[in-house]
């Protein structure tokens, strides 16, 4: 296999060469002089960019027609639905730059392909023009910078945030998990060497802000309210990404970092949006971590607040008893930590 | 090799006083030698060693893209088998299946490869190297010992990136940033063990040989231009070579203290970037650093890095485009304040690359009000260049092509490029495809693109033959049909979310549909990969038995193109000429020809000559 692998890539490389040069030996003997040769160049590669840009557009333009069902369906977040308008304007710029500076270049490089009889137009400078592509792309950035910077200080905007519901989002390799602040919507403290396998997320026992957490494998949401996660990392970098609210943040190890954000449509309106009966909103890692970040997700649903209170209520407290008669076991947890940290 | 024997001469004859070289005239004693070592080997002649550099960075550049063939078979493929990865790749393909962590290695050496070993020593190495001298009209580098160092490091630098491939536990496999931790911990994933350790090594081999490189290149601009090269008459080449070498020399040093930092923190117990980790099963004793400064100083080298990579790119293109053209290049000095202009914004951008790390918010701002800057001289540059073709006279030589393929996809990329740079609208395509997309074709592909009009454009310089310019189209439109197949494409992935860097898009069932896309991207990579052995074998046939080439072929203006077609070492066989006009009279009203070359003098065209002459 392997030497007819070989012979095969030996005999392709003599083939090319007998054929360059019976091309080189055959453009000599036709007598063809070279201009010739250059001229017939020319015209063909000339043809070939005008002909390039046509059909180039054309498959764009087919392209993108069959493919945008593909894009995301429409913003499930208050900000994102403004992201996305920021997204539009931009694009309706950058396409028009796009046709206007392609067409020009293409265009050109046919309309002015060579010719032996005529001279090319020694032009060299010329302020007015170039005043002109400074000026105006300097005003139509300004507007883009502006419209961008205001709605992304709107959505850092942390007065916002303290009002939301605190989860934490905490990450390892190669999953997520979430911790729910509780009534007092004030998440327990956490520290990494409190970390056992009772307690992966090493959440503080000693902290009375912990004893209501509530701990969870999916990301649950009630639809209209402001949620903040607050996200963190016990080993790598990691990436909150859940493209559906437009929204991501990294998870990084030795610091906390916060995104937040209100949902606006629940999964099950979603699904009707988008006639799939199937879809469920999901977290995906969106930073390299290790050989399984592929597979590093969590799902999230968002629910009409009474559904999401009674999902609540369901999942377990972090220092619940494993066992329902066990009320030490907070107790437990800790002396678990002390052994953890010697 | 007698030097009087060359047949061609130099036309212009001048007296021995050119300007700040010191006038060794040394070509006498430098006879070239025909011992192998001495010629190929511990050469110091500035057009061996660039030479050098070019073959490097196409065997290297022909190895990361069959890196990148073989992750894209798994990417359009997924469910199939081929028997011949295990051929290739032994035990990371076994049964034909492309291994999860292998995955990561094969993108991370990808663009490590490309990034520093083909686009910055193999471009910059390359035509820095083969033009500085010879257009500035030097005898060769202010220093050929510090130069031939260069390539040495850089070729040492190479082989223990090869050698990283070989490593029981993997190459680096963290993607071609490296962030820490996980490339700081052997825990996280095998690739940051002794795989990791030797990515180092090789980068820190590459820095100090881009130091090396960079700083000849400065003093030579700057020291040796022959008499009347004023700075405002240098090629846009060697302003482009000038101010990348700048970017170089002031950023390549931060990367290496990044690089040192990660070392200490991973041999030696450090706490630089790490702090408060968890990992199997223990917690480490890392206590106070912190990840987002090993991004901080990645990024302060890996920002410019693009420039570095794509100035040169646009210099080489600036030049193809006027010769090829038969027009001067619009806007001269337009396009020199440009790349000063884009110089200087490319260190306080860095940022951008850290919107979603957690960064305090009022800082991404101010990243992102001079990352849009950017796209202004951006701009002018791409503007200039349309007008440089409007009302010219072009010449399709495969060099002008890509040069011209090369604007094309500057624009495209530089676009979306302003989308990536505004914050809001990163959040969410942040480390998408849509990255992928927008700096494979922003730079990526431009800066092949440049670099291969150079090849084509100075080949006859290099090797006193000609390429096949037959080959050169179909390889022209295989590659470009290749590139916007590849490319264009991914956009959608990303505007669909789908993240990068990913082994599979199985795990999430909505991706399940983007396959077809996939299979397109996949096919037309191996056609523009296939079009690359065109390339390879013109390259290396016309190397021996191309057509030979006459001193100047596409009638053009610099000075390279007055030294013999032989090569000698000290590059001219009598005084080096001298300079009297901008590189750019082409298509001159009243001219005879359509070019005049730099070394005319003014009083030789008064059928020419106009009041606007002094001005450039």
């Amino acid at each position: 296999m392997n030497f007819l692998l070989t012979l095969a890539i030996v005999f392709g490389i003599l083939v090319l060469v007998r054929i360059a040069n019976v091309a080189q030996m055959a453009a000599e003997l036709s007598g063809e002089n070279e201009e010739d040769e250059q001229d017939k160049s020319n015209k063909w590669n000339g043809l070939g960019f005008l002909l390039f840009m046509v059909f180039g557009i054309a498959l764009m333009v087919y392209c993108t027609v069959k493919w945008l069902p593909f894009a995301l369906p429409v913003a499930a977040s208050e900000h994102g639905v403004d992201v996305d308008k920021l997204m539009n304007i931009n694009w309706l710029v950058l396409i028009v730059v796009f046709f206007i500076t392609q067409f020009l270049l293409f265009w050109f490089a046919y309309k002015y392909r060579y010719n032996r009889n005529r001279r090319s137009f020694y032009f060299h400078d010329n302020n007015k023009l170039e005043a002109i592509w400074t000026i105006v792309p300097t005003i139509v950035l300004a507007g883009l910078i502006v419209t961008g910077l205001m709605e992304w200080n709107k959505i850092t905007d942390r007065a916002a945030a303290a009002k939301g519901m605190k989860v934490q989002i905490y990450s390892k390799q190669f999953d997520f998990t979430a911790r729910y602040a509780g009534n007092d919507n004030t998440l327990g403290s956490s520290f990494f060497r409190n970390i056992s396998d009772s307690n992966p997320l090493g959440v503080d026992s000693t902290d009375v802000a912990a004893k209501d957490d509530i701990i969870a494998k999916e990301f649950v949401m009630p639809v209209g309210e402001e949620i903040e996660m607050v996200i963190n990392s016990r080993d790598v970098i990691h990436s909150v990404y859940l493209p559906h609210f437009r929204v991501q943040m990294n998870a990084v190890p030795g610091m906390t970092t916060r995104f937040h954000f209100k949902p606006t449509i629940t999964t099950a309106r979603m699904k009707e949006i988008t006639g799939n009966d199937k879809f469920e909103y999901v977290i995906l890692c969106n930073k390299v971590c290790g050989v399984a970040h592929y597979n590093m997700k969590m799902p999230v649903r968002v629910l009409e607040r009474a559904e999401f209170d009674a999902w609540l209520m369901k999942e377990k407290k972090v220092f619940e008893p494993a066992a329902p008669a066990a009320p030490t076991a907070p107790a437990d947890s800790a002396a678990a930590t002390v052994t953890a940290m010697k | 090799m007698e030097v009087n024997q060359h047949s061609t001469t130099v036309e212009t004859t001048h007296h021995d006083d050119h300007g700040h070289h010191h006038g060794h005239d040394h070509h006498h004693e430098h006879e070239e030698s025909n011992n192998f070592f001495a010629k190929y080997v511990f050469t110091t002649d500035h057009k061996m060693i660039s030479k050098q550099f070019l073959i490097t960075a196409i065997v290297m550049a022909f190895l990361a893209m069959g890196m990148s063939l073989i992750f894209r078979l798994q990417l359009a493929w997924p469910d199939t088998k081929f028997p011949f990865l295990e051929d290739i790749i032994g035990r990371w393909g076994k049964d034909g299946k492309l291994d999860p962590g292998f995955y990561l290695a094969l993108v991370t050496l990808h663009g490590t490869i490309m990034v520093f070993f083909v686009l910055t020593g193999g471009l910059s190495g390359t035509f820095s190297n083969l033009l500085i001298p010879l257009q500035v009209g030097a005898r060769d580098m202010a220093s050929g010992f510090l130069n031939a160092l260069s390539y040495w490091f850089f070729f040492a630098s190479t082989i223990v990136m090869c050698a990283s491939l070989f490593v029981e536990s993997g190459p680096a496999s963290g993607g071609w940033t490296v962030y820490p931790p996980l490339s700081a911990l052997p825990q996280a994933i095998p690739g940051s063990g002794l795989g990791m350790t030797l990515w180092l090594v090789s980068m820190a081999l590459f820095i100090a040989s881009s130091l090396l490189g960079g700083i000849n290149y400065v003093s030579t601009v700057l020291n040796l231009r022959t008499k009347g090269m004023s700075m405002t008459k240098l090629p846009l080449t060697i302003w482009a070579f000038f101010i990348t070498a700048i970017l170089g020399v002031l950023s390549f040093p931060v990367l290496l203290a990044a690089a040192l930092l990660l070392i200490f923190d991973r041999s030696f117990g450090t706490s630089f970037y790490l702090s408060d980790i968890f990992i199997d099963g223990a917690p480490l004793d890392y206590s106070g650093g912190s990840p987002i400064l090993y991004q901080h100083l990645f990024w302060f080298l890996g920002h410019p890095e693009v420039y570095i990579v794509l100035l040169p790119a646009l210099g080489l293109a600036s030049e193809v485009i006027s010769v090829n053209a038969r027009k001067p290049i619009f806007g001269y000095k337009a396009m020199i304040g440009s790349m000063l202009v884009i110089a200087f914004l490319s260190f306080i951008v860095w940022g951008h690359h850290m919107f979603v790390t957690g960064m305090n918010p009022f800082l991404g701002s101010v990243f992102v009000f001079t990352t849009l800057l950017v796209a202004i001289p951006s701009a002018v540059k791409v503007f200039n260049y349309i007008t440089t073709l409007w009302k010219g006279n072009i010449q399709f030589t495969p060099q002008m092509m890509f040069a011209m393929g090369l604007v094309s996809t500057f624009i495209t990329g530089g676009l979306t490029g302003i989308i990536l740079g505004d914050s809001t609208l990163d959040i969410n395509v942040h480390d998408t495809y849509f990255v992928v997309a927008h700096f494979h074709i922003v730079m990526g592909s431009s800066a092949i693109f440049g670099m291969f009009a150079g090849v084509y454009h100075w080949f006859p310089r290099m090797y006193g033959r000609m390429m096949n310019q037959k080959l050169g189209y179909i390889h022209f439109w295989f590659t470009i049909i290749g590139v916007y197949g590849v490319f264009f494409p991914m956009h959608f992935l990303g505007l669909g979310g789908v993240p990068r860097r990913y082994y599979s898009n199985t795990a999430y069932e909505a991706f399940s549909s983007f396959i077809d896309i996939n299979v397109i991207i996949s096919t037309a990579a191996i056609i523009g990969g296939l079009a690359q052995l065109i390339f390879a074998f013109n390259f290396f046939y016309s190397i021996w038995r191309g057509k030979r080439a006459v001193q100047n072929p596409w009638k053009s203006n610099t000075l390279e193109w007055t030294a013999p077609v032989e090569h000698l070492h000290g590059n001219w066989p009598g005084a080096i000429p001298e300079v009297h006009r901008w590189p750019y009279d082409y298509g001159k009203p009243g001219a005879k020809e359509d070019f005049i070359p730099q070394t005319v003098p003014y009083s030789e065209t008064p059928e020419s000559n106009t009041p606007d002459d002094h001005k450039h």
